[in-house]
């Protein structure tokens, strides 16, 4: 069975030729479908740029991104971004300010040509605990878990078989972050979704997903599933730097 | 000893159409040489508090408390001089946010060297090695480009340990940092609060910790407050934070996902009316 989403070699080089920022180097990992699949990483390690190269959002310079074993059009088709969906890391900085949450979701929906527009978004916000009072509310009436379930609502209303997050509870407080994360898992198992998740934390990355790649410096440090994350059974100095952090302070 | 900080039923509120909107109530605690660490959700009421001590609360906000003192001085009734030769030498705080709080026309250089001078008449150059050694102690590798870069050529990490490093340079009595870590990597968190804990340690600093981060405070302070809707619901000492005895303490501690735990829902917090009674 050939993987969902495949990427190989993947580089991402931002910049002239006088000041080159690689972002990304040789970055290859597979993601089955049905599977949840984490990156992790520091700022500025790359894990971000992964899912906007994805996307079509940052520039591949080299290697091949194939979903259903298929290379990636460049630019994406419509048909791409039925099948892939990206939640964004800050709730407040994604939705638009000035538009109602009925608008922010029926966007997408004119886009794809969508007949049907009322009940899918009386059912995505079903699906995301909000319920239809919210739908003639602005972004500014509702907390940032509230925003963070309408973005998610968002992207799950063309019904995509992959969701690509970034961060996606890391700018929500710990009580938040629970919610939305449960929300995630029983999302997934409800639709079948493939998710890849970008995050800082081990913790999330742990619960979340089955395997995650630690990245540092826009390059692959290693992939572990996560019974081995579990059992501390990493082999690379920088993967077991990011579990002994994990675990607090300890004073010296 | 007597306690460097004291703090009885502090009251912030913030005028509104629907009457006054109480944002801290009631607060009373005191602070010794020692790693104080304030827990709660965004909302309620920690970085307020932590503002009213340095005089810093907005000016539409009423302030009341029954006794606001540090090292003998009332701060309640301080005149603008007063505050002068306190905030920055004697007491100062890290702010949430580098992009707004540090000054975006200026050289972070610059502002690190003002903030030095200003307690002592110390020399151009003999200010600038001290500038680029701290920057240097908070783990900014290119100390020298850091220096001659303005705000906005820095990373949010990097903004946030400038930061630090002006703050730490007067060398303040009290200090208080609000999030300070919440926007660093995991292991740049480690050595900053390296640099906060050499302080407390050695200098014999007061600290005030605060942060949602329930784990990383019970971690790394001596005592923990936890706030809820501006009211202090829980004070207990960091090692029996497991053994809390608050719901909203046990709330806060369970939701958070653990590398060791299932993959099961995780627990989310029920928030009951009658802890605000």
């Amino acid at each position: 069975m050939s993987a969902l989403i495949e990427v190989r070699d993947l580089a991402v080089t931002f910049g002239s030729r006088q000041s080159q920022v690689q972002a990304v180097q040789n970055v290859s990992f597979d993601v089955q479908q049905g599977e949840s699949f984490g990156l992790v990483g520091e700022s500025g390690s790359g894990k971000s740029t992964v899912l906007r190269a994805i996307c079509g959002l940052a520039p591949t310079s080299a290697g091949t991104i194939k979903i259903d074993g298929k290379l990636l059009a460049s630019p994406r088709d419509p048909a791409f971004y039925a099948q892939v969906q990206m939640v964004f890391q800050d709730p407040y900085g994604s939705i638009h300010p000035r538009h109602t949450i009925d608008r922010v979701l029926s966007e997408p929906l004119a886009i794809h040509g969508f007949k049907n527009a009322e009940d899918r978004i009386e059912k995505a916000l079903n699906d995301v605990g909000l319920g239809g009072g919210f739908r003639f509310r602005f972004p500014h009436q509702l907390s940032g878990g509230q925003r963070q379930r309408v973005a998610i609502a968002r992207a799950l209303i063309l019904e995509p078989q992959i969701l690509l997050l970034d961060e996606p509870t890391s700018a929500l407080d710990a009580s938040i972050q629970a919610e939305v994360l449960n929300l995630l898992d029983a999302l997934r198992i409800e639709k079948g979704l493939t998710y890849l998740l970008v995050s800082h934390d081990l913790a999330v990355v742990a619960h979340m997903c089955e395997r995650l790649l630690v990245m540092q410096h826009g390059t692959r440090v290693e992939e572990l599933t996560r019974t081995a994350l579990q059992g501390r059974d990493a082999t690379q100095k920088y993967t077991q730097q990011l579990l002994v952090a994990s675990e607090g302070f300890k004073a010296p | 000893m007597t306690d460097m900080l004291q703090v009885e039923g502090l009251n912030v509120s913030f005028p509104s159409r629907d009457g006054p909107v109480r944002v801290v109530r009631d607060v009373t605690f005191t602070l010794g040489r020692e790693r104080l660490g304030i827990v709660g959700e965004s909302g309620s009421g920690k970085s307020q508090t932590g503002r009213a001590i340095l005089g810093l609360t907005p000016a539409s906000a009423t302030v009341t408390a029954d006794k606001l003192s540090f090292d003998g001085i009332d701060l309640r009734h301080a005149s603008a001089k007063t505050w002068r030769s306190l905030r920055g030498p004697r007491m100062s705080m890290i702010m949430q946010d580098p992009k707004y709080s540090l000054n975006p026309v200026m050289t972070v250089g610059r502002q690190i060297v003002e903030a030095y001078r200003r307690r002592g008449d110390a020399t151009r150059t003999d200010a600038r090695n001290r500038a680029v050694a701290m920057l240097e102690a908070v783990q900014i590798r290119d100390p020298e480009r850091v220096f001659e870069a303005y705000p906005h050529e820095l990373s949010g990490g990097m903004g946030q340990r400038a930061m630090i490093a002006m703050m730490l340079i007067a060398e303040p009595d009290l200090l208080i940092a609000d999030e300070v870590t919440s926007a660093l990597d995991v292991t740049v968190q480690l050595d900053v609060l390296r640099i906060l804990d050499g302080l407390v340690r050695d200098r014999g600093m007061g600290l005030i910790f605060i942060s949602h981060d329930l784990r990383l405070v019970s971690s790394f302070c001596d005592r923990v407050l936890v706030m809820y809707a501006g009211r202090v619901v829980e004070e207990i000492a960091a090692r029996d934070l497991h053994s809390a005895q608050h719901p909203y303490t046990q709330g806060l501690l369970n939701c958070l996902p653990q590398i060791d735990g299932d993959s099961g829902p995780l627990q989310t917090l029920t928030r009951d009316p009658a802890w605000l009674a």
